[in-house]
């Protein structure tokens, strides 16, 4: 609401008469679940049922964390993948895996987590039939494409994957179908969490009122609408909830649950809405969260076009690099929760995990008289112009478009050299990217699945990966990161892959933008709260009182 | 009157058709929902090709269109992608946007009316013209602005009430937002009234009622409002569904599980079953809201008859 700072001003003697003579304050009128130990904190309706292996996204994605613990977990202060149900993982080969897993363990219907668990979870999770929009995270393993082959049409050709061999009630094997160091430190993510045998049993039941075996459980879950978990009082783990439960309450615009906050009827928002960016810091003072996430925003080419291939290919993209002022842009429309990108990772990794500052060079800083230079010796820019396409249908994608095409227009000196290609939904957009239809630069945005520098590489830049979508393919990138996935330890492993991350400096397939921020707001009756790298509040920390 | 009711429900049956083939088409060229499903990765096309054989996506539109009709008369009305049957979403979203809608209904009838009728008796003079400066005002401002301040104000600086409406939905959460909803229309039934009942006070059977002594107020009742409702009546019919249906911007901004809410998401995820079913129960609300309009004509002027 712009301008309501002023309107508060002059409000404030009239809503000091207004309080008292209402006897109460904007406290606690509402709330069923203010005054205990219970958060109320504001969620989004997910967008898939609630399983493991078919959440994408982040809303599905909190409720998981808070329910399940899987054979990793990754430190919410430093993004290290830890030891959580693994008692070891251990491999000679960095193919063969052997896993055991911590004694003692139960779904909170009382039944025991074992091995069994973790295998049929994952052959479900990877098998075709039930279409999971997040099986690839099993392709790694040894069977996969038999029971889940890539072609459209395709049958699967077995029921389980190959390679897990469940060896006894706490250990199984896993055989990779090619090294990959890393593997282990991946198994922090939701998809790869157990099931307990009421999933398999009674599907629809399950999904109704998922059991998991975590910090919390859910007490009732209204669709779309509002969820309540209480604390797993026998959980094994050592994190322990500190806090008796967590109302989550689905919020259809997050302006409301910000109001909401400032009512106080809510005690946290995990997304502080753009309109109200300017004012959070003076709304909320010390309770407004400003922090890095796994989150990098790029934009890509049509390397698959011709006219963007090449060595004039790079010298254009490189002076478009050049030509956007990511200072600004970040400071004036994003409220600094947006910080310039300077390689093609996140700062959540850490130096240790591959985070690099500065790697991509002057090429990601703003030179406007090089820019120029470098695109009238590429020839100039194809036809004469450039195109930047992203979905508007959500974010504030539309401003900082505008604001990019402006920073290149100015650069080259031109008005009409670069214009807006605003695609009215995402369906659409992501459409016309894997149907390769895209003529200009397009936006493409990661969100990382786990704080690894292989996620911010293989999948966008590999050949043929999964999300490799301007058509990038490189030699000499691929057979570093192959290189790197076999590599003996993780150190170097990580060291393999920042090899790989110059070759794209190099060849600049794509030009990094920013690194983006968790936004978060809480009330004064929570204490303790953090966002974990995924920008998704650690819960089960914070206390209330 | 028994033909007339049947020979219009009858009528509604291609109308109905017609809207919702429409609407499927619609929903169909905005492309292929699968996509989005997998976020910024690509799909891999065996997922994809399972998700939208269970969806029905990968027929062409024609039998996508007769495969729905065909469950819908069976009362089922497909999936919503969070695998959620769109019954049940109907089943909670309806009665909260139908509470929501008489509450504005009720504002918009009894101030409206109200104040439409005396500035109609007073046309001209100062209280006249300041309601008329009022409903240009309300008119004017777009219903989020007037949402939000209020919202803001009630909710945080006076802590009235909550400036999010629960999931159920109860009465007394829904009267701020049901005001807000009325606002708009509220002021075009002030004019319309005061319009209407500015014309018939010069009418001769208003003269003759006035002539023959009759006391002011059953002057005012039952000859002058009786007559002067029709377009009135007329409006408010055809506002039932836009009441239903556009209560999308203040169901978002109260945070209101109901109609408005369910077609939003459905269109930003393109699920054409949530979408289409919303719609079709609209379409149906319209119609029959239209035909109770239509039959309180004839009981609002006898002389309007129906064979």
């Amino acid at each position: 609401m712009p301008g309501s700072i002023r309107l508060r001003s002059v409000l404030v003697g009239a809503t000091a008469v207004a309080l008292v003579a209402t006897g109460c304050g904007g406290g606690d009128s509402g709330g069923d679940g203010g005054g205990s130990g219970v958060i109320r904190a504001s969620w989004g309706d997910p967008q898939h049922p609630l399983e493991p292996a078919n959440t994408n996204e982040v809303q599905g994605g909190k409720v998981l964390d808070m329910i399940f613990r899987g054979l990793k977990r990754y430190n919410p202060e430093t993004g290290e993948a830890e030891d959580m149900m693994a008692e070891s993982i251990e491999t000679e080969d960095q193919r063969n895996f052997t896993v055991t897993i911590k004694d003692g363990w139960q779904f909170q219907d009382g039944t025991p987590v074992t091995a069994d668990s973790y295998v049929d979870a994952w052959n479900y999770g990877a098998h075709l039939d039930n279409a999971q929009v997040a099986s690839y995270f099993f392709q790694f393993i040894e069977g996969y494409d038999e029971v889940h082959p890539e072609e459209e049409g395709a049958e699967a050709t077995a029921d389980t994957l190959s390679g897990l061999e469940v060896t006894g009630e706490h250990t199984f094997e896993v055989r990779l179908s090619e090294p990959f160091a890393l593997w282990p430190e991946t198994l922090g993510y939701a998809a790869y969490a157990p099931l307990p045998q009421a999933f398999f049993e009674d599907h629809d039941a399950w999904l109704a009122k998922p059991v998991g075996n975590g910090p919390y459980q859910i007490d009732s879950y209204q669709r779309s609408q509002r969820m309540n978990l209480v604390r797993y009082d026998d959980y094994s783990g050592p994190d322990d909830a500190r806090n008796d439960g967590v109302e989550l309450r689905v919020y259809t615009d997050n302006n409301t649950a910000y109001t909401d906050l400032q009512a106080g009827n809510l005690d946290l928002i995990d997304d502080v809405p753009a309109s109200q960016l300017k004012n959070a810091r003076s709304d909320l003072g010390d309770r407004y969260i400003n922090q890095p996430a796994g989150i990098i925003q790029t934009v890509s080419f049509p390397l698959y076009d011709d006219a963007w291939s090449g060595d004039d290919g790079v010298k254009l993209r490189q002076g478009l690099s050049m030509a956007i002022n990511r200072e600004e842009i970040t400071q004036r429309i994003f409220q600094d929760t947006r910080t310039p990108a300077s390689d093609f990772t996140s700062p959540v990794l850490g130096d240790a995990g591959g985070f690099q500052e500065g790697l991509c060079g002057e090429v990601c800083e703003y030179h406007p008289d090089r820019a120029k230079e470098l695109i009238d010796e590429a020839g100039g820019l194809p036809g004469g112009r450039v195109t930047l396409s992203s979905n508007v249908d959500t974010g504030s994608h539309r401003q900082w478009l505008d604001a990019v095409c402006n920073s290149v227009n100015n650069a080259l000196e031109s008005e009409n050299a670069c214009t807006v290609n605003p695609v009215p939904t995402f369906a659409d957009f992501r459409n016309q990217i894997s149907n390769r239809e895209m003529t200009g630069m397009f936006r493409t945005g990661w969100q990382m699945d786990y704080p690894l520098i292989q996620n911010f590489l293989q999948p966008l830049y590999y050949t043929d990966a999964s999300s490799n979508d301007g058509g990038y393919s490189s030699e000499e990138f691929d057979a570093l990161v192959d290189e790197a996935n076999s590599a003996d330890n993780e150190d170097d492993s990580v060291s393999l892959f920042q090899d790989a991350e110059q070759v794209l400096v190099d060849d600049l397939p794509a030009i990094p933008l920013w690194y983006q921020n968790g936004t978060a707001g809480y009330s004064e009756r929570l204490r303790d709260v953090r966002l974990n790298p995924f920008s998704v509040p650690v819960f089960t920390d914070i206390t209330v009182g | 009157m028994g033909r007339y009711v049947i020979r219009r429900l009858l009528q509604m049956i291609p109308v109905f058709i017609g809207a919702t083939f429409l609407i499927f088409l619609m929903v169909y060229a905005l492309g292929d929902p699968v996509a989005a499903l997998f976020g910024d990765r690509g799909p891999d096309p065996a997922t994809a090709a399972a998700l939208r054989a269970e969806f029905n996506l990968d027929k062409p539109v024609w039998q996508q269109y007769v495969l729905y009709m065909g469950k819908i008369f069976t009362g089922d009305f497909g999936t919503a992608f969070n695998g959620e049957p769109v019954i049940d979403l109907m089943g909670r979203a309806f009665p909260i946007s139908a509470r929501l809608m008489l509450v504005a209904l009720i504002f918009e009838v009894i101030i409206g009316i109200t104040l439409g009728v005396i500035t109609g008796l007073r046309r001209g003079r100062s209280l006249d013209t300041s309601v008329l400066v009022l409903t240009l005002v309300v008119i004017a401002i777009p219903t989020f602005v007037l949402g939000t301040t209020l919202q803001y104000f009630l909710g945080v600086e006076f802590g009235w009430i909550d400036p999010a409406v629960g999931p159920e939905g109860r009465i007394d959460e829904l009267i701020v937002p049901g005001m807000i909803l009325a606002l708009v229309s509220l002021a075009y039934v002030t004019r319309l009234t005061r319009t209407s009942v500015a014309e018939n006070i010069r009418a001769d059977y208003i003269r003759t009622a006035v002539a023959k002594g009759l006391p002011r107020r059953r002057v005012t009742v039952r000859h002058l409002l009786r007559n002067s409702l029709i377009p009135v009546v007329t409006y408010l019919g055809a506002d039932i569904g836009n009441l239903m249906a556009g209560a999308i911007v203040t169901e978002r901004i109260f945070n209101i599980q109901g109609v408005g809410y369910q077609l939003f998401q459905g269109i930003l995820r393109q699920n054409s079953p949530t979408v289409v079913g919303f719609v079709v129960v609209l379409v149906l609300i319209f119609l029959l809201a239209n035909l109770l309009v239509d039959l309180l004509y004839a009981v609002l002027d006898p002389r309007i008859r129906y064979a």
